[in-house]
């Protein structure tokens, strides 16, 4: 019996090619799009872990010099013979790789160091020539530098090579070491560090720490992302199934009439759907790894640009997010499917199929529906007056994503109400009649349009206000003409003699790292100068800010510092031990992951005189700056330190694009599945329809004509749905600008109204309709008069 | 004449083909009604299709009006559809999404035929006036047909074509909609070709032709 019955359910699928597809497709689309998301986080998150445990990544606690500056030889000696477990590192960068100078004896084995017991490699690593350890992608960009023999190892996180220590003060020209790595467990009974080294201070905050806490809003985001687009492909598979066992209710009907008891009948079904699921979920998963392998580049671009973290491009396989994406799949297979399961379970055996009784039934639907939706409101507005952090941010838009979807149905049929009660003539009474009547079997799709509509919407606005402030800003922010950067100590000093000469004004650029309040920070020291007065947008400022600043009786901090450690005009910061100044601004600072404090310039030499003195802006007419450039270059400055705005301004807005390219790729990946939605909800209806349509057809419609009425229904449908999407996704940016984006980057920023791309993108939901309709429009323009007959014989 | 069929032949593909009409003559005045029976599968529903424009016949000459409709495009048959002829069916077909009021309207709107008066008469006439505000599967199958024969009437047709139109009911209500049916289409100077299986109906009617295998077998006048 239960092969037989299975069979006869299954026959359903092999007749209906179109909707097999379009449901596998759904649940496919609905894992790739998820299982992509979580096998970038995952790439992601064990680049951190990697880089957080690499040496070098400020994992590891340390030794550093008050003020900064390297610590001498015999201070190191000191401590070692003093009974300290430390071990001495010298950092320094050769073409932009960061190279650590290690001593790999006294290096504790908690700080994980490059595989130095291959063969050889030890004494080739300690001979005199050197060795210099890199990963293959580092290996190659230091190709062509004037080093020791390189050798790759893949342990070493990118951007990073290790070598000797001796070797590398020969190479970076040092004496000292930039900090000793500390040992977490010390011998006890052992000297103070305050009576053997007073100059060296422990810094035990983890930078790796931070990049793990500063992406993890950025990989929320994504997340977040891969659960929008999961939930707009279940829309997909939630229409497929429902319509699938609205087709074969009467078959359902006969099973039961001919002895296949209720319970068997749903276990079959269930069944059905395991199965599927398990097809669409290879399929998705297969799918999925193409999406992140695509997207990956882009993240790693993003992840760099905005945050200054190292992600590798290329992906590796990994079970855990493939198991993840085939769970997910089957979870949401089976939540796609439990309401028609339900009413399988619960149909009785005579119960009638009557598509206008189905949609009456559904009225009830769309109420309570409604009803949900209105809640769903009020808990977005309970969580914006209580929540806060990130995670309530995103509660916030997910309440508010699903209250709006749920009320969808409701305003549909009210504007179609409100419509056909204004229509004249019998053709516009029957299209509107007659589209009301599909709105519950179209509603999936519709809802899913107005996810990714919204979310279009809201990205896109935040992205364009973003964009929009951050040019803006980066015009008054890089107000010099000239940036040169010199190479030696006594070539900068040769820079500064020409500037002074020959340009308007020079303002020399001095900064130092440093950590406030425990957030990683850098200290700009600055010239007093109108360029700051006019540029530097300020948020919040005392009275006379740079005047102050210049008096060395104040500093500025950047937005983000500011948001991180709630400072108030007036409140004082210690910007490095000993030195404290109270806060008298606050300045927008758009794409740094990092705080920053503005101080006098000579107020930063004195407390750190050895500050690199090599880079320079430069005020000038720029008629003048082609002659400002040769006579630079006279004194031996590579031409590509000397960098025009135009250039600064032009590579920042290429970064800044470049961060945005994932966003915009998922932006299309959402709106491609809610059309295909559409798609598969119109192809599974439109069988469905003839008898609704075929009437109409014999009153002497031509079937181009319903056709195109088809077309008419799909685009209306579309448009109410981007009406609603469109103040959705006004909130959904506000939202992701005032709330998510401080919380994630620390700045907020204004919104920022963009209409021409608003109605672009109505236009496109509109054209993704038309085009999702035109299979069942087409097909039904070309269906023979037999198949409409067949209506009237009571042949189908 | 209202309606001149002659000689209409039609052949489904397959294997082997099927035969469905073999050189097919009649002729239909207006006002006057014709019953066509014959046994299932004898070509009476294709005929009937064929002249309400809604098949094409491989051959043969339909006039309808004076309208050769054989040959005719999609666009045209489909405005005969609306100006000329109306359709009555067995499974009602009435529009789900429409109320009473909207279904009986709506094929003379289509046409921009609708007559207020007219269709007060027939609404009044059908027993349906209570019923216009309901929705179609709201009501019997005895109110849906007469709902179906007040759409068919309500643009005036030239000529009605009935296809089994009390197939679905019992003898009762089914003879009382085959009264109303053939009184108003009269009222309506309409002729009236309808297909059916029972020769009681068929003896209602002013004529009757019976098809077998797809061929006139018998004419009563």
């Amino acid at each position: 019996m239960r092969r037989t019955a299975l069979l006869a359910l299954l026959s359903h699928w092999r007749r209906q090619k179109l909707q097999f597809l379009a449901l596998i497709f759904g649940l496919a689309s609905a894992t790739a799009l998820w299982t992509g998301v979580q096998a970038i986080n995952q790439e992601a998150r064990s680049s951190y872990d990697s880089a957080a445990s690499a040496l070098g990544q400020g994992s590891e606690q340390r030794l550093v010099a008050k003020g900064g500056g390297d610590i001498p030889r015999d201070t190191f000696i000191t401590l070692r013979r003093a009974g300290w477990l430390v071990s001495p590192v010298v950092e320094g960068q050769v073409a932009g790789v960061t190279l650590l100078g290690i001593d790999p004896f006294t290096l504790p084995p908690t700080a994980a160091s490059p595989n130095l017991g291959q063969g050889d490699r030890l004494a080739r690593f300690l001979s005199a020539e050197g060795l210099v350890l890199a990963n293959a992608d580092t290996a190659r960009a230091l190709a062509g530098e004037e080093l020791p023999p390189i050798e790759t190892a893949p342990n070493i996180p990118d951007g990073q090579a290790t070598m000797d220590v001796t070797a590398a003060w020969d190479l970076l020209n040092r004496q000292g070491f930039s900090y000793l790595v500390v040992a977490p467990a010390q011998p006890a009974g052992l000297a103070p560090l305050a009576t053997l080294a007073p100059e060296l201070t422990l810094d035990t905050v983890a930078a790796g720490g931070d990049i793990a806490n500063l992406t993890r809003s950025f990989h929320l985001n994504l997340t977040a992302f891969g659960l929008l687009s999961f939930a707009v492909g279940l829309f997909i598979v939630n229409a497929a199934i429902g319509l699938a066992f609205e087709q074969r209710r009467a078959m359902f009907r006969t099973l039961r009439a001919l002895g296949v008891p209720s319970r068997t009948l749903t276990a079959l079904l269930a069944g059905e759907t395991a199965v599927l699921a398990t097809l669409a979920g290879a399929i998705g998963v297969a799918l999925g790894y193409l999406i992140a392998s695509t997207l990956l580049p882009g993240v790693a671009a993003t992840l760099r640009g905005l945050y200054g973290a190292t992600v590798p491009g290329s992906l590796t396989l990994d079970a855990t997010w493939v198991l993840s994406g085939l769970g997910i799949t089957y979870a949401g297979a089976a939540l796609a499917a439990t309401t028609s399961l339900w009413r399988v379970a619960r149909l009785p055996i005579l119960a009638p199929a009557r598509p206008r009784a189905w949609a009456r039934a559904s009225r009830r639907t769309r109420d309570v529906q409604a009803l949900s939706g209105l809640a769903l409101f009020v808990l977005t507005g309970l969580i914006a007056a209580f929540g806060s952090g990130l995670v309530a941010g995103f509660a916030m838009l997910g309440t508010l994503f699903f209250g709006a979807a749920l009320c969808l149905p409701f305003a549909l049929d009210t504007t179609l109400a409100a419509a056909q009660r204004a229509a004249r003539g019998p053709m516009a009474d029957w299209v509107l009649a007659d589209t009301r009547q599909q709105v519950p079997a179209l509603s999936l799709a519709l809802m899913a349009l107005l996810l990714a509509l919204a979310v279009n919407i809201g990205v896109g606005t935040m992205v364009s206000s973003f964009r929009a402030t951050f040019t803006g800003w980066i015009d008054q922010r890089l107000a010099s003409e000239l940036y040169v950067t010199a190479t030696t100590p006594a070539q900068a000093a040769q820079v500064r003699a020409v500037l002074d000469a020959r340009a308007d004004a020079t303002l020399p650029l001095r900064t130092t790292d440093t950590r406030i309040n425990s957030i990683p920070s850098d200290i700009l020291g600055v010239v007093d100068h109108q360029t700051y007065r006019d540029g530097w947008p300020l948020i919040e400022a005392g009275d006379t800010p740079w005047e102050t600043v210049a008096r060395g009786e104040a500093a500025l901090i950047n937005e983000q510092l500011w948001r991180r450690t709630g400072l108030r005009i007036g409140d004082e910061i210690t910007l490095m031990p000993g030195w404290s100044l109270p806060v008298q601004g606050v300045y927008t600072d758009y794409g740094n992951p990092e705080g920053q404090a503005i101080v006098a310039q000579g107020q930063l030499l004195a407390r750190v005189p050895d500050i690199s003195p090599l880079r320079y802006a430069a005020r000038i007419d720029p008629d003048r700056i082609e002659d400002l450039r040769t006579a630079l270059e006279a004194k031996g400055v590579p031409p590509g330190n000397i960098v025009d705005q135009a250039t600064v301004k032009d590579f920042s807005i290429r970064v800044f694009d470049q961060t945005f390219i994932v966003t915009g790729s998922l932006n299309i990946l959402t709106l491609g599945v809610a059309a295909l939605a559409i798609l598969a909800s119109l192809t599974s209806l439109a069988a469905m329809r003839l008898p609704q349509l075929a009437p109409v057809w014999a009153m002497g419609i031509t079937r181009a004509h319903l056709a195109r009425l088809e077309l008419a229904r799909a685009v209306l449908c579309a448009a109410i749905t981007f009406v609603v999407a469109l103040p959705l996704g006004l909130v959904v940016a506000w939202m992701l600008l005032s709330v998510v984006n401080v919380q994630a980057f620390g700045w907020k920023l204004p919104l920022l109204a963009f209409p021409l791309d608003w109605l672009r993108l109505g236009l496109l939901a509109c054209l993704a309709a038309l085009l999702a309709a035109a299979l069942p429009a087409w097909r039904l323009a070309r269906s023979s008069p037999t198949q409409l007959l067949k209506v009237f014989a009571d042949e189908r | 004449m209202l309606l001149t069929v002659r000689d209409v032949t039609k052949t489904f593909p397959g294997d082997p083909p099927l035969h469905v009409l073999r050189g097919v003559s009649l002729d239909l005045d207006a006002g006057e009604s014709l019953a066509l029976t014959g046994e299932s599968g004898s070509g009476k529903s294709t005929l009937l299709h064929i002249i309400g424009g809604l098949e094409t016949p491989d051959a043969g000459q339909i006039t309808v009006g004076g309208t050769q409709i054989a040959g005719l495009a999609d666009p045209q048959l489909a405005q005969l559809r609306r100006d000329t002829i109306s359709v009555i069916f067995q499974q009602f077909n009435l529009i789900p999404s429409l109320t009473v009021e909207g279904n009986l309207a709506f094929h003379a709107r289509l046409g921009g035929r609708f007559d207020r008066p007219w269709f007060d008469t027939l609404t009044q006439a059908l027993g349906l006036t209570d019923l216009l505000p309901r929705y179609p599967e709201q009501l019997s199958g005895g109110q849906q047909q007469r709902v179906a024969i007040g759409r068919a009437l309500a643009p005036k047709p030239k000529l009605v074509l009935a296809d089994e139109p009390t197939g679905n009911l019992d003898e009762d209500t089914g003879d009382r909609v085959m009264d109303l049916m053939l009184r108003l289409t009269r009222e309506a100077g309409a002729g009236l070709l309808m297909v059916t299986h029972s020769q009681a109906r068929a003896r209602t009617l002013d004529r009757q032709i019976t098809l077998s295998h797809g061929e006139l077998s018998g004419e009563r006048a």
